[in-house]
C-alpha cells in the first residue's frame, strides 16, 4: 500500500518522474503529486544510497531532492516539497544507477564502516595514496544532482524596496502582524514562501483558512492600498543582515518552467526595513530510531498537510509516534480521510488527555522495517515489552523547533526552553521581533532519554547520512564542541543546513556528554535560509555584464585596426595590432622594433591625471610625493613616486608644473581611484589648511605617446612646434585641436605624451598615425609597451611595486627627500626596512626566454632567493631580459641563478645584472 | 549592509561608503617616528564602540566619522570629520 488521492479527480497537469507520465492537480507540490500517484521511493541518499521517500511537506525536506527541468533550465537538488507542479514538468531522481529501485551504489551501505564520521579528515592525514585510492570511488558514488552544462536561457533580476515593516511568513501570526502594521499606517512588505499567504499555517481554526483548495481570502490585507502593502509570494527571506537589510529570493516561475515572454524567472530583492517581524513558524523534529530514514516514515504534521491541503493520504495503515499532543490531531485527520490508525505510540508515561483506545504510553519506536518499496512495519518498546505493528506509514513527532535562523542571522541571542526542548529567540540586536511558533508558541514535549539499540542505522542528519553512531564516534574521538562535531561528521552541512537534524544531534551530544543541551551549544546560523540559485545571485550581472567595460576615447581609432583587446581593470586597451596572419608575439615584436628604429604611437589615455591648483599646490604635492617637488620650474616635469604610511611604494608617475600654482600629477591606470582617495585623505584629513584644489582628470583628456628616434621630427612636422626638451612641456595644435605635449619617455626612446580633450582627440591620433606610418612606424599596444619598459628597467605598480617594496628595494632610495615630511617618511624608519637581505630590484639576462613569475634559486632544489616580476625578449638583439626581486640583490650582480617555474615546467639559466638593459645613460632621449 | 546616516546626504546604504580607518590610527606629519609607527601597528582595537573615519566616496565624497559598535554594528552617531578630532 502507498499514498493515494482521496476523493476527486486525479488532475489535469501532466508531469513525469524518471520518465513515468503522471497527472497532478493545480496547486500540488511535486511531493504531493508523487504521493498521490503512489510513488514512495523518490531518492537515494548522499553517501549510503539508502532508499528515501518524502519526509516533510515544506522547505525542510531532507530526503526528496530531485532534478527538475531540462537543458539549460535544469535545476538539481530541488526539494520535491518546494516545487509546484506545472503542465509539462519533468523531474528526475538523483544519485542512483541504473535506477532508483535497483541502485548499485547501495553497496556503499556495506562500506558504512569506512565512510563514517571523520572519514575525510582521517584520509587526508593518512598517506596521500589512500586518498588517491578512495577519491575516484567516492566522487562517483557520493553526491547530489549534477549541475547543468548548457547555458541558462533565462533572465534573473535584482530589485530594491523599502518599508516600515517587513513581515516574514504568511501564516496566521504573520498575517496578523501585517494587519496590525497596516492599521497603524505603516508600509508593509509581506513575504510568503508558498503560493499565497496563510496556506502554511498550523492553526486549523482560523476561518480565513477554510477552503484550502482555493487561494485563501486575505480580506483584511486585500483592502490595503497597493502603496502600503506589497505581498511577495513564492519568496523566501534568505538572509537578514545589518540595520534591517534583508535579501529575499522570489520565484516568478517554478524550477525548470519557462517564463512568460520577457519576464525573469527569479528576482532577488534587497529590502531595507525599519523593523522586521519574523513569523517563520516552527519545524517538526524527527524521532531517532533505526530505519527512521525509510520511505514511509514522515513527520506528523506533514502527513496532516498532505491530507488537508492536497487530499492525499500518504499511507493506509498508520502508526503515530509522538512525544507531544500535537500528533493526536494527525490521528483524527487520518481517520477522517479513511485511513487506519494502527497505534499511537506516546513516549510520555502519562500520555495525553486526548488519548484513545489505540494509544500506548511509555511507548518508544525502536525500529522501522522495510526497504526500497517502503515501510512494512514498526517495532516499539511499550512499557517493558517489545511489540511489532504492521504499517505502511509512520507519522512521527519529536517536537517543534522554532525557525530562529533569521533572528540569529541578525545577531539576536537564543534562549533554551525546557518545556519545548528548543531554542527560542532571545534579545534582538536589531528591531527584529519573532511572533507565533517562531517565538516558541509550540506544543510542549516530554524530554525523554531513549536507548538506541542500533545507532548505526538511526539517522540524525538524513541528507548527509550522519547517524547517531557518527555523533558518538566523534565524541569518543574527542570532539566535544558542537562546531567540531559539525565539521567532523558533516552534520548540518547539507543543502538543508540541518533544519530537521541539528536538534536531534544536540540531544545525542548532550546525552553522551552528560551535559544540559544548552551547554552543548549551537552552530552559527548563516544565510541563505534555503539554497539560492547562482542565477539569482548574479541577477543581470552575468556574461558580458559582469563588470562595466570602460572604453577609450580613441576606441574607434583602435577598433578599425582590429587590435587584440586586453582588459586592464575595467578598461579595455589594445594589446597589439596584428597584421593578417601575424601572432600576438610577432605583432608586438614588430611594433616594439618600430619604436626602437623609427617611431610608434600608443594610447596612454588611461593614466590617472590630477589637476592640482592653488597657492599651496606644491605643498600638498610635497606631502603626497616622496621626491622633491618644490624646486620644479614652470614648464618642467619630473618622475615621482608616492608611499603608503608603512613606507612601501604606493604608486608612481610624473608631476608637471604647468603654471606658477598649477600642477598636473599623473599616476598609474590601475591605481587611479586609490590615488584619488589618497589625495583627498592627505588634503582633507591631514592637511585641511592647505589652499589647494584637486580634480581628477583621468577621462578628461586622451593621451597619445609618440616615441622613437623620429619622434621629435614628426612632432615638429605635425604640430608645427619646436619639440620640448626631455621632461619639458609645450602647447600646440594638431589637426586643429589644442594639445599639451609632455616630453616624457617610458620606452627609453625620445618620446612625447600628447594630450587633447577626450572628445576631440580622434583627429590628433589620425594625424600622428599617418605621420608615423609615413616613416615606416606604426601604432603599438600594451605588449610592445611592456617589452620596451622592461628593457629600460622601469618598474610597474603591481609587479615590482607589489606593496612590499620600499623605494630602497626598488633602487629609488636616492630620490627620497632627506628632510622627510611626506606620507611614509615615518614608517620608513622601521629597522626591518633597512635589512640588507631584503628583496631588491635586479635585472636578469638569459639566452632563452625567462618565465615570468618564476622562482629564483641558486640551483635546482635550492632555497627560493626571489622571483621574476616582469620578463620579455630583447627587442633588437637576441636573448631575453627580465627584472626581478632578489634577496640582497645589489650584492649579487654577475651571479648565475636558475629561474624555475615547476608548475609550468619552465626554467632558464639567468645572470644577475643591473635592472637596465637599454641605453643606461639615457642618451637616446636627450637631444 | 549598514545604513549610514551621512550628515550631508541623509541615510544611504553602506555600498556608497568606503571605510578608511579608526581615528586613533591617523598619523599626522608632526608625530615622532615611534608614535607614528605605534599608531599604525599597535592599535587599541576595542570590543564594542570605536570612532571610525569613513568617506562617502560614491556620494558627497566628504569624510565622516562613525561611532560604531564593531560587535553589533550599531551606529551611535555619524558626524562630519573635523581636524580638531585629532587633538
Amino acid at each position: 500500500m502507498s499514498g493515494r488521492r482521496i476523493g476527486g479527480a486525479a488532475g489535469t497537469l501532466r508531469f513525469s518522474f524518471d520518465g513515468r507520465a503522471m497527472l497532478a492537480r493545480e496547486g500540488d507540490t511535486l511531493a504531493a503529486a508523487l504521493l498521490a500517484n503512489g510513488v514512495m521511493l523518490v531518492a537515494r541518499s548522499f553517501k549510503y544510497h539508502r532508499p528515501r521517500g518524502i519526509m516533510a511537506a515544506g522547505v525542510e525536506e531532507p530526503n526528496a531532492l530531485v532534478t527538475v527541468g531540462e537543458g539549460g533550465r535544469t535545476e538539481p537538488n530541488t526539494r520535491a516539497t518546494d516545487v509546484y507542479v506545472y503542465d509539462g514538468l519533468v523531474a528526475r531522481s538523483q544519485n542512483a544507477w541504473p535506477s532508483l529501485a535497483i541502485d548499485l551504489g547501495a553497496v556503499n551501505g556495506l562500506f558504512a564502516r569506512f565512510l563514517g564520521a571523520g572519514f575525510y579528515y582521517k584520509t587526508f592525514f593518512g598517506p596521500p595514496s589512500r586518498w588517491m585510492l578512495y577519491e575516484r570511488f567516492i566522487r562517483r558514488a557520493a553526491g547530489l544532482g549534477k549541475a547543468p552544462t548548457l547555458p541558462d536561457p533565462d533572465r534573473y533580476e535584482h530589485r530594491s524596496a523599502f518599508c516600515d515593516v517587513l513581515v516574514v511568513g504568511g501564516g496566521a501570526a504573520g498575517v496578523a502582524a501585517a494587519r496590525a502594521a497596516l492599521a497603524a499606517g505603516e508600509r508593509v512588505v509581506l513575504v510568503e514562501q508558498e503560493r499565497a499567504p496563510h496556506l502554511c499555517s498550523r492553526e486549523g481554526g482560523d476561518s480565513e483558512l477554510h477552503g484550502h483548495h482555493s487561494l485563501p481570502r486575505t480580506s483584511a490585507l486585500a483592502e490595503a492600498r497597493a502603496d502600503d502593502l506589497r505581498v511577495l509570494t513564492r519568496t523566501t527571506a534568505s538572509g537578514l543582515w545589518d540595520h534591517g537589510f534583508a535579501t529575499l529570493a522570489e520565484r516568478l516561475v517554478e524550477p525548470g518552467q519557462p517564463p512568460a515572454p520577457g519576464q525573469p524567472v527569479q528576482r532577488l530583492w534587497h529590502v531595507r526595513a525599519r523593523r522586521i517581524v519574523l513569523a517563520t513558524g516552527a519545524i517538526e523534529r524527527p524521532l531517532t530510531f533505526a530505519g527512521n530514514d525509510l520511505s514511509g516514515v514522515m513527520l506528523s504534521q506533514a502527513v496532516r498537510t498532505y491530507v488537508e491541503r492536497f487530499d492525499v493520504l500518504p499511507g493506509q495503515r498508520v502508526v503515530i509516534a509522538t512525544n507531544n499532543d500535537d500528533a493526536y490531531q494527525t490521528a483524527d485527520v487520518i481517520r477522517a480521510a479513511g485511513g487506519e490508525v494502527v497505534a499511537i505510540l506516546d513516549s510520555r508515561a502519562d500520555g495525553s488527555a486526548n488519548g484513545d483506545a489505540s494509544t500506548s504510553t511509555d511507548a518508544h519506536v525502536v525500529a522501522a522495517h522495510g526497504g526500497a518499496p517502503g515501510l512494512t512495519g514498526v517495532t516499539a518498546r511499550v512499557g517493558g515489552e517489545t511489540r511489532r505493528f504492521a504499517a505502511d506509514l509512520l507519522a512521527m513527532s519529536g517536537g517543534f523547533t522554532p525557525v530562529v535562523h533569521l533572528h540569529s542571522q541578525a545577531g539576536g541571542a537564543l534562549e533554551w526552553r525546557e518545556d519545548i526542548q528548543a531554542f527560542v529567540p532571545g534579545v534582538s540586536q536589531q528591531a527584529v521581533t519573532s511572533v507565533g511558533a517562531a517565538a516558541g508558541e509550540v506544543p510542549p514535549i516530554a524530554s525523554t532519554t531513549v536507548d538506541l539499540p542500533d545507532p548505526k542505522h538511526s539517522f540524525v542528519d538524513f541528507q548527509n547520512d550522519v547517524t547517531a553512531a557518527d555523533v558518538d564516534l566523534a565524541w569518543t574521538e574527542g570532539y566535544r564542541s558542537v562546531e567540531h562535531l559539525k565539521r567532523y561528521t558533516t552534520l548540518g552541512m547539507a543543502t538543508d543546513q540541518g533544519k530537521t537534524s541539528n536538534m536531534a544531534a544536540l540531544v545525542r551530544l548532550a546525552q553522551t556528554g552528560g551535559v544540559p543541551i544548552p551547554q552543548a551549544g549551537l552552530t552559527t546560523y548563516r544565510p541563505p535560509y534555503t539554497p539560492l540559485t547562482l542565477g539569482a545571485l548574479a541577477g543581470a550581472d552575468g556574461g558580458g555584464h559582469a563588470a562595466p567595460a570602460r572604453r577609450l576615447a580613441l576606441w574607434g581609432c583602435h577598433d578599425r585596426l582590429v587590435p587584440i583587446w586586453q582588459p586592464l581593470g575595467l578598461w579595455h586597451r589594445p594589446r597589439a595590432y596584428p597584421l593578417a596572419g601575424e601572432t600576438l608575439h610577432a605583432a608586438a615584436m614588430r611594433e616594439a622594433r618600430a619604436v626602437r628604429t623609427t617611431a610608434g604611437i600608443v594610447d596612454v589615455s588611461t593614466l590617472a591625471k590630477f589637476a592640482v591648483k592653488g597657492p599651496d599646490a606644491a605643498a600638498l604635492l610635497e606631502l603626497v610625493c616622496a621626491t622633491g617637488i618644490a624646486k620644479l620650474a614652470v614648464g618642467r616635469g619630473r618622475y615621482t613616486f608616492m608611499l603608503r604610511e608603512d613606507g612601501m611604494v604606493l604608486d608612481d608617475g610624473t608631476v608637471w608644473r604647468l603654471g606658477e600654482a598649477d600642477y598636473l600629477l599623473t599616476s598609474s591606470t590601475g591605481g587611479a581611484e586609490r590615488m584619488e582617495a589618497h589625495l583627498s585623505y592627505v588634503h582633507r584629513v591631514l592637511a585641511p589648511h592647505l589652499r589647494v584644489s584637486v580634480v581628477m582628470q583621468q577621462e578628461h583628456f586622451a593621451g597619445i605617446a609618440l616615441a622613437g628616434p623620429q619622434a621629435a621630427r614628426l612632432l615638429g612636422q605635425v604640430a608645427g612646434i619646436a619639440p620640448p626638451a626631455h621632461m619639458g612641456l609645450a602647447r600646440g595644435v594638431i589637426a586643429g585641436v589644442a594639445v599639451l605635449v609632455l616630453a616624457a619617455s617610458y620606452s627609453g626612446e625620445r618620446a612625447f605624451e600628447v594630450y587633447a580633450a577626450a572628445h576631440d582627440a580622434g583627429p590628433v591620433w589620425d594625424a600622428l598615425e599617418a605621420a608615423v606610418r609615413e616613416v615606416g612606424g606604426c601604432p603599438y599596444g600594451l605588449e610592445a609597451l611592456e617589452f620596451l619598459r622592461i628593457e629600460k628597467g622601469h618598474i610597474v605598480v603591481g609587479a615590482e611595486a607589489d606593496g612590499r617594496t620600499t623605494p630602497g628595494d626598488l633602487g629609488l632610495g636616492r630620490m627620497l627627500r632627506k628632510a622627510g615630511g611626506f606620507v611614509g617618511a615615518q614608517g620608513l624608519t622601521r629597522p626591518a626596512l633597512q635589512a640588507e637581505d631584503r628583496l631588491q630590484l635586479v635585472g636578469l639576462v638569459s639566452d632563452s626566454p625567462i618565465p615570468e613569475g618564476a622562482i629564483l634559486v641558486a640551483g635546482d632544489g635550492g632555497a627560493a632567493l626571489g622571483h621574476v616580476t616582469s620578463a620579455g625578449p630583447r627587442v633588437l638583439e637576441s636573448g631575453a631580459v627580465a627584472i626581478a626581486l632578489l634577496a640582497g640583490g645589489g650584492t649579487r650582480l654577475g651571479e648565475t641563478l636558475v629561474a624555475t617555474s615547476p608548475t609550468r615546467g619552465l626554467r632558464a639559466k639567468v645572470t644577475v645584472t643591473a635592472p637596465m638593459f637599454h641605453d643606461p645613460d639615457g642618451a637616446r632621449y636627450r637631444d | 549592509m549598514l545604513l549610514i546616516d551621512c550628515p550631508h546626504c541623509g541615510e544611504h546604504a553602506q555600498i556608497e561608503f568606503v571605510y578608511e580607518r579608526t581615528l586613533d590610527s591617523i598619523v599626522t606629519f608632526d608625530m615622532p617616528d615611534e608614535v607614528a609607527v605605534a599608531r599604525l601597528y599597535a592599535r587599541a582595537n576595542p570590543i564594542g564602540f570605536d570612532d571610525e573615519l569613513w568617506r562617502h566616496a560614491y556620494g558627497c565624497r566628504q569624510w565622516i566619522v562613525l561611532r560604531r559598535n564593531r560587535r553589533s554594528h550599531a551606529i551611535a552617531s555619524v558626524v562630519a570629520y573635523d581636524p580638531a578630532m585629532l587633538a
